[in-house]
């Protein structure tokens, strides 16, 4: 089960709650301070384009996120239930422009980026970014 | 936290200081500024991210859009940012490359080529 779960409207300006929620998660489970920035960030970007996936298909339902404090490691995913055609390349980014399609290529991109252990999956009922960080194996205290 | 905006004009440039956090939140207040910017004819722009606490992906596509609208009338568009964790999603995408970084907005104020 995760440590903490959240569910929210697929609304951009509920985005820099799950960013905060989850750096708060991150940071009591252990994770390193200087990392805390890439979590916040990576976590961003999968909100960001669960919710633009969300509005494009017109699905209504939340967008959610799982955070989760493994021995050692501390994991985020986030799920989205837009129906999803073929899995795109993280890696093919130009300089993009302001076209839904390449922001959600340089969302991607960001987050492989940023994230060493993240694995993207998708089909017609949804897809899951799950990232994974290293973490002290006490919870810190503070 | 939102997004802060304010322009002024150094000689035949346009300096926008960006305060705030810039995501898929408040970067069409971004893209609405630079899109005002250049409509009413400032095409070189110095854009201030020293203020800037958080940068995603949208907010890039926001630069780049806006680089594109002042390449369009041969302007300019050059970043003041001197923060590791900003510059360092600049380098993950391959956007240094793009645009012009500088470390104070006197050097990109000065800066011609």
């Amino acid at each position: 089960m995760a440590t903490v779960e959240l569910r929210f409207s697929a609304l951009p300006e509920h985005v820099r709650t799950a960013r905060l929620v989850a750096a708060a998660v991150a940071r009591r489970a252990g994770v390193d301070e200087a990392v805390l920035d890439e979590v916040r960030l990576a976590v961003g970007e999968a909100c960001s384009r669960a919710v633009s996936l969300h509005q494009s298909s017109g699905v209504s339902a939340p967008v959610r996120v799982a955070l989760t404090e493994e021995e050692k490691r501390f994991s985020i995913e986030v799920g989205d239930e837009a129906p999803h055609a073929v899995m795109t390349s993280a890696d093919d980014v130009g300089a993009g422009d302001e076209a839904a399609d390449s922001d959600d290529q340089m969302g991607l991109a960001v987050i492989s980026g940023l994230v060493d252990d993240v694995q993207v999956s998708a089909d017609e009922s949804g897809g899951v970014i799950r990232m994974s960080w290293p973490a002290a194996s006490a919870p810190a205290l503070s | 936290m939102d997004l802060s905006l304010s322009t002024r004009t150094v000689g035949d440039r346009t300096v926008v200081e960006v305060g705030g956090e810039i995501d898929v939140y408040t970067a069409p207040k971004l893209r609405e500024q630079l899109v005002e910017l250049v409509n009413d004819g400032s095409y070189h722009l110095v854009v201030d991210m020293e203020g800037v606490d958080f940068l995603d992906s949208t907010g890039l596509g926001v630069l780049v859009g806006g680089l594109k609208r002042v390449r369009a009338h041969e302007g300019s568009l050059r970043l003041v940012c001197n923060q590791e964790r900003i510059l360092k999603i600049f380098r993950i995408t391959g956007l240094t490359k793009v645009f012009p970084i500088h470390t104070s907005v006197d050097d990109a104020v000065a800066a011609t080529d």
